[in-house]
Protein backbone atom coordinates (compact mmCIF):
# COMPACT_ATOMS: atom_id res chain seq x y z
CA UNK A 1 0.00 0.00 0.00
CA UNK A 2 2.79 2.40 0.91
CA UNK A 3 4.36 1.68 -2.45
CA UNK A 4 1.19 2.78 -4.24
CA UNK A 5 0.94 5.91 -2.15
CA UNK A 6 4.52 6.89 -2.92
CA UNK A 7 4.03 6.16 -6.58
CA UNK A 8 0.90 8.29 -6.73
CA UNK A 9 2.63 11.15 -4.93
CA UNK A 10 5.51 11.05 -7.37
CA UNK A 11 3.34 11.32 -10.46
CA UNK A 12 0.78 13.68 -8.94
CA UNK A 13 2.44 17.00 -9.94
CA UNK A 14 2.22 16.01 -13.60
CA UNK A 15 -1.55 15.80 -13.42
CA UNK A 16 -2.32 18.85 -11.36
CA UNK A 17 -3.04 22.30 -12.76
CA UNK A 18 -0.14 23.38 -14.92
CA UNK A 19 1.36 19.92 -15.17
CA UNK A 20 2.20 18.23 -18.45
CA UNK A 21 -0.66 15.78 -18.27
CA UNK A 22 -3.21 18.19 -16.82
CA UNK A 23 -5.88 16.95 -19.21
CA UNK A 24 -5.58 13.43 -17.88
CA UNK A 25 -6.28 14.47 -14.28
CA UNK A 26 -9.60 12.57 -14.16
CA UNK A 27 -7.72 9.35 -14.93
CA UNK A 28 -5.23 10.02 -12.15
CA UNK A 29 -7.99 10.97 -9.76
CA UNK A 30 -9.79 7.72 -10.51
CA UNK A 31 -6.79 5.63 -9.56
CA UNK A 32 -6.01 7.62 -6.44
CA UNK A 33 -9.56 7.51 -5.08
CA UNK A 34 -9.89 3.88 -6.03
CA UNK A 35 -6.89 2.89 -3.95
CA UNK A 36 -7.31 5.32 -1.07
CA UNK A 37 -10.27 6.94 0.56
CA UNK A 38 -10.06 10.57 -0.58
CA UNK A 39 -9.55 13.16 2.12
CA UNK A 40 -12.00 15.78 0.85
CA UNK A 41 -14.04 17.39 3.55
CA UNK A 42 -17.30 19.16 3.08
CA UNK A 43 -16.58 22.87 3.37
CA UNK A 44 -19.99 24.49 3.12
CA UNK A 45 -23.05 24.13 5.24
CA UNK A 46 -23.75 21.21 7.49
CA UNK A 47 -23.78 17.79 5.91
CA UNK A 48 -24.04 14.26 7.11
CA UNK A 49 -21.24 12.41 5.48
CA UNK A 50 -21.26 8.63 5.46
CA UNK A 51 -18.00 6.97 6.33
CA UNK A 52 -17.96 4.94 3.13
CA UNK A 53 -18.07 6.64 -0.25
CA UNK A 54 -19.47 5.39 -3.52
CA UNK A 55 -16.34 3.49 -4.52
CA UNK A 56 -16.36 1.52 -1.28
CA UNK A 57 -20.09 0.89 -1.70
CA UNK A 58 -19.56 -0.50 -5.15
CA UNK A 59 -16.78 -2.66 -3.86
CA UNK A 60 -19.16 -4.37 -1.44
CA UNK A 61 -21.35 -5.35 -4.36
CA UNK A 62 -18.33 -6.94 -5.99
CA UNK A 63 -17.74 -8.90 -2.79
CA UNK A 64 -21.37 -10.01 -2.85
CA UNK A 65 -20.92 -11.18 -6.42
CA UNK A 66 -17.92 -13.35 -5.64
CA UNK A 67 -19.90 -16.48 -4.60
CA UNK A 68 -21.85 -16.33 -7.87
CA UNK A 69 -18.69 -15.81 -9.86
CA UNK A 70 -16.73 -18.64 -8.24
CA UNK A 71 -19.65 -21.02 -8.54
CA UNK A 72 -20.23 -19.92 -12.14
CA UNK A 73 -16.61 -20.70 -13.03
CA UNK A 74 -16.87 -24.14 -11.51
CA UNK A 75 -20.19 -24.76 -13.23
CA UNK A 76 -18.73 -23.90 -16.63
CA UNK A 77 -16.20 -26.67 -16.20
CA UNK A 78 -18.73 -29.03 -14.67
CA UNK A 79 -21.28 -28.63 -17.47
CA UNK A 80 -18.63 -29.03 -20.13
CA UNK A 81 -17.16 -32.18 -18.68
CA UNK A 82 -20.65 -33.54 -18.05
CA UNK A 83 -21.55 -32.96 -21.69
CA UNK A 84 -18.48 -34.69 -23.07
CA UNK A 85 -18.88 -37.49 -20.55
CA UNK A 86 -15.69 -37.06 -18.56
CA UNK A 87 -15.55 -36.83 -14.84
CA UNK A 88 -12.83 -34.66 -13.35
CA UNK A 89 -12.17 -33.22 -9.92
CA UNK A 90 -13.85 -30.12 -8.56
CA UNK A 91 -10.60 -28.25 -8.79
CA UNK A 92 -10.06 -29.12 -12.45
CA UNK A 93 -13.61 -28.01 -13.26
CA UNK A 94 -12.94 -24.74 -11.57
CA UNK A 95 -9.65 -24.12 -13.34
CA UNK A 96 -11.23 -24.97 -16.67
CA UNK A 97 -14.07 -22.49 -16.05
CA UNK A 98 -11.67 -19.90 -14.71
CA UNK A 99 -9.67 -19.77 -17.93
CA UNK A 100 -12.85 -19.67 -20.03
CA UNK A 101 -14.39 -16.90 -17.96
CA UNK A 102 -11.33 -14.73 -17.42
CA UNK A 103 -11.28 -13.30 -20.98
CA UNK A 104 -14.89 -12.15 -20.59
CA UNK A 105 -14.07 -10.22 -17.42
CA UNK A 106 -10.94 -8.69 -18.91
CA UNK A 107 -12.71 -7.56 -22.08
CA UNK A 108 -15.63 -6.19 -20.11
CA UNK A 109 -13.43 -4.12 -17.80
CA UNK A 110 -10.88 -2.97 -20.34
CA UNK A 111 -13.42 -1.84 -22.90
CA UNK A 112 -15.87 -0.39 -20.40
CA UNK A 113 -13.26 1.51 -18.43
CA UNK A 114 -11.64 2.78 -21.64
CA UNK A 115 -14.96 4.33 -22.63
CA UNK A 116 -15.49 5.71 -19.13
CA UNK A 117 -12.00 7.25 -19.00
CA UNK A 118 -12.40 8.70 -22.48
CA UNK A 119 -15.64 10.42 -21.49
CA UNK A 120 -14.26 11.57 -18.17
CA UNK A 121 -11.22 13.15 -19.80
CA UNK A 122 -13.29 14.70 -22.61
CA UNK A 123 -15.85 16.14 -20.24
CA UNK A 124 -13.36 16.93 -17.50
CA UNK A 125 -15.24 15.23 -14.69
CA UNK A 126 -13.97 12.48 -12.43
CA UNK A 127 -14.29 8.89 -13.57
CA UNK A 128 -17.55 7.38 -12.40
CA UNK A 129 -17.27 4.41 -10.13
CA UNK A 130 -20.42 2.76 -11.42
CA UNK A 131 -18.56 0.67 -13.93
CA UNK A 132 -16.78 -1.36 -11.26
CA UNK A 133 -19.96 -3.33 -10.65
CA UNK A 134 -21.36 -3.18 -14.17
CA UNK A 135 -18.09 -4.56 -15.50
CA UNK A 136 -18.49 -7.72 -13.46
CA UNK A 137 -22.25 -8.02 -13.88
CA UNK A 138 -22.06 -8.01 -17.66
CA UNK A 139 -19.93 -11.16 -18.08
CA UNK A 140 -21.91 -12.90 -15.33
CA UNK A 141 -25.09 -12.52 -17.37
CA UNK A 142 -23.55 -13.84 -20.59
CA UNK A 143 -23.37 -17.36 -21.97
CA UNK A 144 -19.81 -18.63 -21.60
CA UNK A 145 -19.15 -18.86 -25.34
CA UNK A 146 -20.20 -15.36 -26.31
CA UNK A 147 -17.68 -14.02 -28.88
CA UNK A 148 -15.41 -11.47 -27.27
CA UNK A 149 -15.90 -8.79 -29.89
CA UNK A 150 -19.66 -9.00 -29.43
CA UNK A 151 -19.17 -8.57 -25.72
CA UNK A 152 -17.00 -5.53 -26.41
CA UNK A 153 -19.62 -3.97 -28.71
CA UNK A 154 -22.38 -4.52 -26.20
CA UNK A 155 -20.26 -3.01 -23.43
CA UNK A 156 -19.62 0.08 -25.55
CA UNK A 157 -23.32 0.33 -26.34
CA UNK A 158 -24.28 -0.03 -22.70
CA UNK A 159 -21.82 2.55 -21.42
CA UNK A 160 -22.38 5.10 -24.17
CA UNK A 161 -26.10 4.78 -24.91
CA UNK A 162 -27.14 3.37 -21.56
CA UNK A 163 -25.20 5.76 -19.39
CA UNK A 164 -23.06 8.50 -20.88
CA UNK A 165 -25.80 10.05 -23.02
CA UNK A 166 -27.74 10.73 -19.88
CA UNK A 167 -24.75 12.24 -18.13
CA UNK A 168 -22.93 9.28 -16.58
CA UNK A 169 -23.28 7.35 -13.35
CA UNK A 170 -26.25 8.40 -11.32
CA UNK A 171 -28.13 9.86 -14.26
CA UNK A 172 -28.88 6.72 -16.21
CA UNK A 173 -32.43 5.51 -16.67
CA UNK A 174 -31.68 1.90 -17.58
CA UNK A 175 -29.48 -0.54 -15.75
CA UNK A 176 -26.28 -0.55 -17.87
CA UNK A 177 -25.49 -4.22 -17.31
CA UNK A 178 -28.93 -5.24 -18.50
CA UNK A 179 -28.72 -2.80 -21.39
CA UNK A 180 -25.63 -4.67 -22.55
CA UNK A 181 -27.39 -8.00 -22.24
CA UNK A 182 -30.57 -6.80 -23.95
CA UNK A 183 -28.50 -5.34 -26.78
CA UNK A 184 -26.75 -8.64 -27.43
CA UNK A 185 -29.98 -10.57 -26.98
CA UNK A 186 -31.65 -8.69 -29.81
CA UNK A 187 -28.58 -8.12 -31.96
CA UNK A 188 -27.20 -11.66 -31.98
CA UNK A 189 -29.99 -13.93 -30.78
CA UNK A 190 -28.27 -17.13 -31.88
CA UNK A 191 -25.47 -16.51 -29.39
CA UNK A 192 -27.81 -15.57 -26.59
CA UNK A 193 -30.66 -18.06 -26.66
CA UNK A 194 -31.53 -21.57 -27.71
CA UNK A 195 -30.00 -24.78 -26.44
CA UNK A 196 -26.52 -24.54 -28.00
CA UNK A 197 -24.95 -21.68 -26.14
CA UNK A 198 -25.05 -22.49 -22.45
CA UNK A 199 -22.40 -25.18 -22.37
CA UNK A 200 -18.88 -24.46 -23.59
CA UNK A 201 -18.28 -25.67 -27.16
CA UNK A 202 -21.88 -26.87 -27.57
CA UNK A 203 -22.19 -25.03 -30.85
CA UNK A 204 -19.23 -26.84 -32.33
CA UNK A 205 -19.68 -30.25 -30.76
CA UNK A 206 -23.43 -30.31 -31.08
CA UNK A 207 -24.10 -31.57 -27.58
CA UNK A 208 -27.10 -29.67 -26.41
CA UNK A 209 -27.54 -28.11 -23.03
CA UNK A 210 -30.84 -26.37 -22.95
CA UNK A 211 -31.81 -24.34 -19.95
CA UNK A 212 -34.73 -25.29 -17.77
CA UNK A 213 -36.76 -22.43 -19.15
CA UNK A 214 -35.93 -23.59 -22.66
CA UNK A 215 -37.18 -27.08 -21.90
CA UNK A 216 -40.34 -25.81 -20.26
CA UNK A 217 -41.03 -23.52 -23.20
CA UNK A 218 -40.67 -26.52 -25.49
CA UNK A 219 -43.54 -27.88 -23.38
CA UNK A 220 -42.00 -30.60 -21.34
CA UNK A 221 -43.51 -31.12 -17.90
CA UNK A 222 -41.51 -29.69 -15.01
CA UNK A 223 -41.43 -33.07 -13.32
CA UNK A 224 -39.90 -34.76 -16.35
CA UNK A 225 -37.03 -32.25 -16.50
CA UNK A 226 -33.52 -33.59 -16.43
CA UNK A 227 -32.87 -31.60 -13.25
CA UNK A 228 -34.51 -31.88 -9.86
CA UNK A 229 -35.22 -28.93 -7.55
CA UNK A 230 -32.03 -29.68 -5.63
CA UNK A 231 -29.94 -29.11 -8.78
CA UNK A 232 -31.79 -25.87 -9.34
CA UNK A 233 -31.05 -24.70 -5.81
CA UNK A 234 -27.41 -25.66 -6.11
CA UNK A 235 -27.10 -24.37 -9.64
CA UNK A 236 -25.59 -27.39 -11.37
CA UNK A 237 -27.66 -26.55 -14.46
CA UNK A 238 -26.81 -24.87 -17.76
CA UNK A 239 -27.35 -21.14 -17.96
CA UNK A 240 -25.60 -17.79 -18.05
CA UNK A 241 -22.42 -17.87 -16.01
CA UNK A 242 -23.48 -16.23 -12.78
CA UNK A 243 -27.17 -16.89 -12.52
CA UNK A 244 -27.54 -20.65 -12.07
CA UNK A 245 -26.94 -21.11 -8.36
CA UNK A 246 -29.76 -19.94 -6.09
CA UNK A 247 -27.63 -20.58 -3.03
CA UNK A 248 -24.68 -18.51 -4.24
CA UNK A 249 -27.05 -15.69 -5.12
CA UNK A 250 -28.62 -15.82 -1.68
CA UNK A 251 -25.15 -15.62 -0.12
CA UNK A 252 -24.67 -12.44 -2.12
CA UNK A 253 -28.08 -11.20 -1.03
CA UNK A 254 -27.17 -11.71 2.62
CA UNK A 255 -23.99 -9.66 2.15
CA UNK A 256 -25.89 -6.89 0.35
CA UNK A 257 -28.65 -6.73 2.94
CA UNK A 258 -26.32 -7.02 5.94
CA UNK A 259 -24.21 -4.11 4.73
CA UNK A 260 -27.34 -2.14 3.87
CA UNK A 261 -26.26 -1.67 0.27
CA UNK A 262 -28.95 -3.66 -1.48
CA UNK A 263 -32.52 -2.81 -0.59
CA UNK A 264 -34.21 -5.75 1.11
CA UNK A 265 -37.52 -4.15 0.26
CA UNK A 266 -36.89 -4.54 -3.45
CA UNK A 267 -35.53 -8.08 -3.15
CA UNK A 268 -38.40 -9.23 -0.97
CA UNK A 269 -41.16 -7.62 -2.98
CA UNK A 270 -39.71 -8.95 -6.24
CA UNK A 271 -39.89 -12.48 -4.89
CA UNK A 272 -43.39 -11.89 -3.55
CA UNK A 273 -44.51 -10.46 -6.90
CA UNK A 274 -43.06 -13.39 -8.79
CA UNK A 275 -44.54 -15.89 -6.37
CA UNK A 276 -47.98 -14.29 -6.51
CA UNK A 277 -48.03 -14.19 -10.29
CA UNK A 278 -46.75 -17.76 -10.65
CA UNK A 279 -49.34 -19.02 -8.13
CA UNK A 280 -52.04 -17.30 -10.11
CA UNK A 281 -50.87 -19.08 -13.24
CA UNK A 282 -50.83 -22.38 -11.37
CA UNK A 283 -54.61 -22.10 -11.05
CA UNK A 284 -54.94 -21.31 -14.72
CA UNK A 285 -52.53 -23.98 -15.89
CA UNK A 286 -52.86 -23.68 -19.64
CA UNK A 287 -49.29 -24.69 -20.52
CA UNK A 288 -46.24 -26.29 -18.94
CA UNK A 289 -44.81 -22.98 -17.79
CA UNK A 290 -48.06 -22.14 -16.04
CA UNK A 291 -48.30 -25.42 -14.19
CA UNK A 292 -44.73 -25.18 -12.92
CA UNK A 293 -44.99 -24.56 -9.16
CA UNK A 294 -44.40 -20.99 -8.09
CA UNK A 295 -41.44 -21.84 -5.87
CA UNK A 296 -39.71 -23.54 -8.80
CA UNK A 297 -40.26 -20.42 -10.90
CA UNK A 298 -38.32 -18.38 -8.38
CA UNK A 299 -35.20 -20.54 -8.47
CA UNK A 300 -34.90 -21.15 -12.21
CA UNK A 301 -33.69 -18.80 -14.88
CA UNK A 302 -32.23 -15.51 -13.81
CA UNK A 303 -35.09 -14.55 -11.53
CA UNK A 304 -33.07 -14.62 -8.34
CA UNK A 305 -29.98 -13.04 -9.88
CA UNK A 306 -32.04 -10.23 -11.34
CA UNK A 307 -33.94 -9.65 -8.12
CA UNK A 308 -30.81 -9.46 -5.98
CA UNK A 309 -28.24 -7.75 -8.19
CA UNK A 310 -30.09 -5.98 -10.98
CA UNK A 311 -33.33 -4.72 -9.49
CA UNK A 312 -31.54 -3.31 -6.45
CA UNK A 313 -29.42 -0.92 -8.50
CA UNK A 314 -29.81 2.26 -6.43
CA UNK A 315 -29.71 4.52 -9.48
CA UNK A 316 -32.33 2.94 -11.70
CA UNK A 317 -34.68 1.61 -9.02
CA UNK A 318 -37.27 3.47 -7.02
CA UNK A 319 -35.98 5.74 -4.27
CA UNK A 320 -38.91 5.91 -1.88
CA UNK A 321 -39.57 3.04 0.49
CA UNK A 322 -43.16 2.58 -0.58
CA UNK A 323 -42.07 2.93 -4.19
CA UNK A 324 -39.53 0.15 -3.70
CA UNK A 325 -42.27 -2.29 -2.73
CA UNK A 326 -44.34 -1.40 -5.79
CA UNK A 327 -41.32 -1.41 -8.09
CA UNK A 328 -40.09 -4.80 -6.89
CA UNK A 329 -43.52 -6.36 -6.90
CA UNK A 330 -44.16 -5.31 -10.49
CA UNK A 331 -40.77 -6.65 -11.59
CA UNK A 332 -41.70 -10.04 -10.20
CA UNK A 333 -45.12 -9.93 -11.84
CA UNK A 334 -43.84 -8.89 -15.25
CA UNK A 335 -40.94 -11.33 -15.20
CA UNK A 336 -43.28 -14.30 -14.75
CA UNK A 337 -45.82 -12.81 -17.14
CA UNK A 338 -43.29 -12.48 -19.97
CA UNK A 339 -41.77 -15.85 -19.18
CA UNK A 340 -45.14 -17.63 -19.36
CA UNK A 341 -46.78 -15.85 -22.25
CA UNK A 342 -43.84 -15.39 -24.57
CA UNK A 343 -41.67 -18.48 -24.74
CA UNK A 344 -39.64 -16.74 -27.46
CA UNK A 345 -38.26 -14.50 -24.72
CA UNK A 346 -37.51 -17.00 -21.99
CA UNK A 347 -35.67 -14.40 -20.00
CA UNK A 348 -38.56 -12.30 -18.82
CA UNK A 349 -36.50 -11.05 -15.90
CA UNK A 350 -34.22 -8.91 -18.05
CA UNK A 351 -37.11 -7.28 -19.89
CA UNK A 352 -39.17 -6.86 -16.72
CA UNK A 353 -36.39 -5.01 -14.91
CA UNK A 354 -35.66 -2.77 -17.90
CA UNK A 355 -39.37 -1.98 -18.16
CA UNK A 356 -39.67 -1.14 -14.49
CA UNK A 357 -36.46 0.94 -14.63
CA UNK A 358 -38.38 3.23 -16.94
CA UNK A 359 -41.37 3.40 -14.64
CA UNK A 360 -39.42 3.77 -11.39
CA UNK A 361 -39.42 7.61 -11.47
CA UNK A 362 -43.16 7.57 -12.12
CA UNK A 363 -43.76 5.27 -9.17
CA UNK A 364 -41.70 7.58 -6.98
CA UNK A 365 -43.57 10.60 -8.27
CA UNK A 366 -46.94 9.22 -7.22
CA UNK A 367 -45.66 8.00 -3.88
CA UNK A 368 -44.33 11.48 -3.12
CA UNK A 369 -47.45 13.23 -4.37
CA UNK A 370 -49.60 10.89 -2.31
CA UNK A 371 -47.57 11.70 0.76
CA UNK A 372 -47.86 15.42 0.17
CA UNK A 373 -51.60 15.14 -0.29
CA UNK A 374 -52.03 13.09 2.85
CA UNK A 375 -50.07 15.53 4.96
CA UNK A 376 -51.84 18.54 3.47
CA UNK A 377 -55.14 16.98 4.40
CA UNK A 378 -53.91 16.46 7.93
CA UNK A 379 -52.70 20.04 8.14
CA UNK A 380 -55.94 21.46 6.83
CA UNK A 381 -58.18 19.30 8.92
CA UNK B 1 -44.37 41.71 -54.01
CA UNK B 2 -41.83 43.57 -52.05
CA UNK B 3 -39.09 41.04 -52.66
CA UNK B 4 -39.17 41.61 -56.43
CA UNK B 5 -35.87 43.43 -56.48
CA UNK B 6 -34.15 40.87 -54.33
CA UNK B 7 -31.59 38.72 -56.06
CA UNK B 8 -32.61 35.11 -56.61
CA UNK B 9 -29.97 33.74 -54.28
CA UNK B 10 -29.61 36.57 -51.83
CA UNK B 11 -28.10 35.83 -48.46
CA UNK B 12 -31.55 35.56 -46.91
CA UNK B 13 -32.74 33.11 -49.54
CA UNK B 14 -29.65 30.99 -49.24
CA UNK B 15 -30.31 30.78 -45.54
CA UNK B 16 -33.76 29.38 -46.29
CA UNK B 17 -32.07 26.59 -48.15
CA UNK B 18 -29.18 25.84 -45.79
CA UNK B 19 -30.70 26.41 -42.36
CA UNK B 20 -32.87 23.28 -42.37
CA UNK B 21 -29.85 21.17 -43.28
CA UNK B 22 -28.29 21.60 -39.89
CA UNK B 23 -29.24 24.10 -37.21
CA UNK B 24 -32.94 24.09 -37.96
CA UNK B 25 -33.22 20.54 -39.17
CA UNK B 26 -36.83 19.36 -39.26
CA UNK B 27 -35.93 15.93 -37.88
CA UNK B 28 -33.14 16.54 -35.39
CA UNK B 29 -34.07 20.00 -34.14
CA UNK B 30 -37.82 20.19 -34.55
CA UNK B 31 -38.22 16.43 -34.09
CA UNK B 32 -40.84 16.08 -36.80
CA UNK B 33 -41.36 13.26 -39.28
CA UNK B 34 -39.84 10.71 -36.90
CA UNK B 35 -42.31 7.96 -37.75
CA UNK B 36 -41.19 7.63 -41.34
CA UNK B 37 -37.57 7.91 -40.26
CA UNK B 38 -38.11 4.76 -38.22
CA UNK B 39 -40.15 2.84 -40.74
CA UNK B 40 -38.33 3.09 -44.03
CA UNK B 41 -34.68 3.37 -43.07
CA UNK B 42 -33.88 -0.33 -42.96
CA UNK B 43 -32.33 -0.08 -46.42
CA UNK B 44 -30.80 2.75 -48.40
CA UNK B 45 -32.83 2.43 -51.58
CA UNK B 46 -36.29 2.94 -50.10
CA UNK B 47 -34.91 5.72 -47.93
CA UNK B 48 -33.60 7.59 -50.96
CA UNK B 49 -36.84 7.07 -52.88
CA UNK B 50 -38.74 8.33 -49.86
CA UNK B 51 -36.46 11.35 -49.56
CA UNK B 52 -36.99 12.22 -53.23
CA UNK B 53 -40.76 11.74 -52.93
CA UNK B 54 -40.93 14.07 -49.97
CA UNK B 55 -38.69 16.52 -51.80
CA UNK B 56 -41.10 16.65 -54.75
CA UNK B 57 -44.24 16.84 -52.66
CA UNK B 58 -42.88 19.42 -50.29
CA UNK B 59 -41.41 21.81 -52.81
CA UNK B 60 -44.39 21.66 -55.19
CA UNK B 61 -46.94 21.90 -52.36
CA UNK B 62 -45.12 24.92 -50.97
CA UNK B 63 -45.21 26.60 -54.39
CA UNK B 64 -48.88 25.80 -54.97
CA UNK B 65 -50.04 26.92 -51.56
CA UNK B 66 -47.90 30.03 -51.82
CA UNK B 67 -49.58 30.84 -55.14
CA UNK B 68 -53.00 30.42 -53.62
CA UNK B 69 -52.21 32.00 -50.28
CA UNK B 70 -54.26 35.14 -50.91
CA UNK B 71 -57.25 33.16 -52.15
CA UNK B 72 -57.56 30.64 -49.32
CA UNK B 73 -60.05 31.66 -46.61
CA UNK B 74 -58.16 31.14 -43.40
CA UNK B 75 -60.97 29.13 -41.82
CA UNK B 76 -60.60 26.29 -44.30
CA UNK B 77 -56.87 26.59 -44.99
CA UNK B 78 -55.95 23.26 -43.41
CA UNK B 79 -58.32 21.31 -45.62
CA UNK B 80 -57.08 23.14 -48.70
CA UNK B 81 -53.50 22.32 -47.78
CA UNK B 82 -54.47 18.71 -47.28
CA UNK B 83 -56.09 18.53 -50.69
CA UNK B 84 -52.96 19.94 -52.31
CA UNK B 85 -50.68 17.52 -50.49
CA UNK B 86 -52.96 14.55 -51.11
CA UNK B 87 -53.14 15.26 -54.84
CA UNK B 88 -49.37 15.46 -55.04
CA UNK B 89 -48.87 12.32 -53.00
CA UNK B 90 -51.20 10.36 -55.28
CA UNK B 91 -49.20 11.61 -58.25
CA UNK B 92 -45.94 10.54 -56.67
CA UNK B 93 -47.43 7.20 -55.71
CA UNK B 94 -48.54 6.53 -59.25
CA UNK B 95 -45.14 7.47 -60.65
CA UNK B 96 -43.41 5.15 -58.19
CA UNK B 97 -45.75 2.31 -59.04
CA UNK B 98 -45.10 2.82 -62.72
CA UNK B 99 -41.31 3.05 -62.63
CA UNK B 100 -39.94 1.48 -59.45
CA UNK B 101 -42.62 -1.02 -58.55
CA UNK B 102 -40.59 -3.12 -56.12
CA UNK B 103 -39.49 -0.11 -54.10
CA UNK B 104 -43.01 1.24 -54.07
CA UNK B 105 -44.22 -2.09 -52.73
CA UNK B 106 -41.59 -1.97 -50.03
CA UNK B 107 -42.61 1.52 -49.00
CA UNK B 108 -46.24 0.37 -49.04
CA UNK B 109 -48.40 2.67 -46.94
CA UNK B 110 -45.59 5.03 -46.14
CA UNK B 111 -45.89 6.80 -49.47
CA UNK B 112 -49.55 7.46 -48.70
CA UNK B 113 -48.57 8.55 -45.24
CA UNK B 114 -46.48 11.40 -46.65
CA UNK B 115 -49.82 13.23 -46.43
CA UNK B 116 -49.62 13.11 -42.69
CA UNK B 117 -45.92 13.98 -42.55
CA UNK B 118 -45.93 16.83 -40.09
CA UNK B 119 -42.95 18.52 -41.75
CA UNK B 120 -44.91 19.25 -44.93
CA UNK B 121 -47.99 20.48 -43.12
CA UNK B 122 -45.79 22.52 -40.82
CA UNK B 123 -43.95 24.26 -43.62
CA UNK B 124 -47.18 25.06 -45.44
CA UNK B 125 -48.69 26.55 -42.30
CA UNK B 126 -45.62 28.30 -41.06
CA UNK B 127 -44.03 29.45 -44.28
CA UNK B 128 -45.85 29.07 -47.58
CA UNK B 129 -49.01 30.80 -46.36
CA UNK B 130 -47.09 33.97 -45.63
CA UNK B 131 -44.29 34.10 -48.19
CA UNK B 132 -43.69 34.51 -51.89
CA UNK B 133 -43.45 31.69 -54.40
CA UNK B 134 -39.69 31.62 -54.85
CA UNK B 135 -38.99 31.79 -51.12
CA UNK B 136 -41.53 29.08 -50.43
CA UNK B 137 -39.94 26.90 -53.07
CA UNK B 138 -36.51 27.31 -51.48
CA UNK B 139 -37.93 26.66 -48.04
CA UNK B 140 -39.62 23.48 -49.20
CA UNK B 141 -36.44 22.35 -50.91
CA UNK B 142 -34.29 23.11 -47.88
CA UNK B 143 -36.53 21.28 -45.43
CA UNK B 144 -36.89 18.31 -47.73
CA UNK B 145 -33.10 18.08 -48.03
CA UNK B 146 -32.79 18.41 -44.26
CA UNK B 147 -35.25 15.56 -43.81
CA UNK B 148 -33.70 13.53 -46.62
CA UNK B 149 -30.12 13.57 -45.46
CA UNK B 150 -31.06 12.38 -41.99
CA UNK B 151 -33.10 9.59 -43.55
CA UNK B 152 -30.24 8.55 -45.80
CA UNK B 153 -27.67 8.76 -43.03
CA UNK B 154 -29.76 6.57 -40.75
CA UNK B 155 -30.47 4.11 -43.56
CA UNK B 156 -26.77 3.95 -44.42
CA UNK B 157 -25.83 2.77 -40.93
CA UNK B 158 -28.81 0.49 -40.53
CA UNK B 159 -28.27 -1.29 -43.83
CA UNK B 160 -24.50 -1.51 -43.43
CA UNK B 161 -24.54 -2.80 -39.86
CA UNK B 162 -27.83 -4.65 -39.96
CA UNK B 163 -27.66 -6.47 -43.27
CA UNK B 164 -24.03 -5.94 -44.28
CA UNK B 165 -25.00 -4.41 -47.61
CA UNK B 166 -25.27 -1.00 -49.26
CA UNK B 167 -27.90 -0.66 -51.99
CA UNK B 168 -28.07 -4.45 -51.81
CA UNK B 169 -24.35 -4.79 -52.57
CA UNK B 170 -22.70 -7.12 -50.04
CA UNK B 171 -20.00 -4.75 -48.78
CA UNK B 172 -19.11 -6.68 -45.64
CA UNK B 173 -18.83 -9.95 -47.51
CA UNK B 174 -16.54 -8.42 -50.14
CA UNK B 175 -14.34 -6.98 -47.42
CA UNK B 176 -14.03 -10.48 -46.02
CA UNK B 177 -15.17 -9.53 -42.54
CA UNK B 178 -17.40 -12.58 -42.15
CA UNK B 179 -14.39 -14.85 -42.42
CA UNK B 180 -12.75 -13.31 -39.38
CA UNK B 181 -15.88 -13.80 -37.31
CA UNK B 182 -17.87 -10.64 -37.86
CA UNK B 183 -21.66 -10.98 -37.84
CA UNK B 184 -24.48 -8.66 -38.75
CA UNK B 185 -26.18 -6.89 -35.92
CA UNK B 186 -29.81 -8.01 -35.91
CA UNK B 187 -30.83 -5.16 -33.69
CA UNK B 188 -30.06 -2.55 -36.34
CA UNK B 189 -32.96 -3.93 -38.38
CA UNK B 190 -35.39 -3.37 -35.52
CA UNK B 191 -37.10 0.05 -35.26
CA UNK B 192 -35.60 0.99 -31.87
CA UNK B 193 -32.16 1.29 -33.40
CA UNK B 194 -33.45 3.86 -35.90
CA UNK B 195 -34.46 5.94 -32.92
CA UNK B 196 -31.08 5.41 -31.29
CA UNK B 197 -29.29 6.32 -34.52
CA UNK B 198 -31.32 9.54 -34.86
CA UNK B 199 -30.57 10.16 -31.21
CA UNK B 200 -26.85 9.83 -31.80
CA UNK B 201 -27.04 12.30 -34.71
CA UNK B 202 -28.92 14.73 -32.45
CA UNK B 203 -26.31 14.22 -29.74
CA UNK B 204 -23.41 14.97 -32.09
CA UNK B 205 -25.23 17.98 -33.51
CA UNK B 206 -25.89 19.47 -30.08
CA UNK B 207 -22.40 18.81 -28.88
CA UNK B 208 -21.13 20.86 -31.82
CA UNK B 209 -23.71 23.60 -31.55
CA UNK B 210 -24.51 24.15 -27.91
CA UNK B 211 -27.15 26.80 -28.67
CA UNK B 212 -29.50 24.02 -29.67
CA UNK B 213 -29.57 22.45 -26.23
CA UNK B 214 -32.89 23.09 -24.54
CA UNK B 215 -32.64 24.49 -21.05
Amino acid sequence: MKLFKNLLNVVKPHFENGGKLEKLYPAYDAFETFLFVPNHTTNKGSHIRDAIDLKRTMFMVIVALIPCMLFGMWNVGYQYHLAIGESVSIFENFIFGFWKFLPLIIISYVVGLAVEFAFAIYRGHSVNEGYLVTGLLIPLTMPIDVPLWMLAVSVIFAVVIGKEVFGGTGMNILNPALTARAFLFFAHPIYMSGDKVWVHDAMVDGHSGSTILGELAASSNWQSLSFNPFDMMMGTIPGSVGETSFIAIMLGAVILIATGIGSWRIILSTFIGGFAMASLFNFWGANELMTTPAEIHLIIGSFAFGAVFMATDPVTGSQTNKGKYIYGFLIGVFAILIRVFNPAYPEGMMLAILLMNIFAPLVDHYVIQGNIKRRLKRANA
Amino acid sequence: MSDKKEVLFSKKNRKLLTDPLNDNNPVTTQVLGICSALAITVQLKPAIVMAISVLVVMSVANVVVSLMRNLIPSRIRIIVQLVVIAALVILVDQVLKAFVYDVSKELSVFVGLIITNCIIMGRLEAFALGNGVWKSFLDGLGNAFGYGWILIAVAFFRELLGAGTLFGFPVIEKLGLYEIGYENNGMMILPPMALVTVGIIIWIQRTKNRDLIES
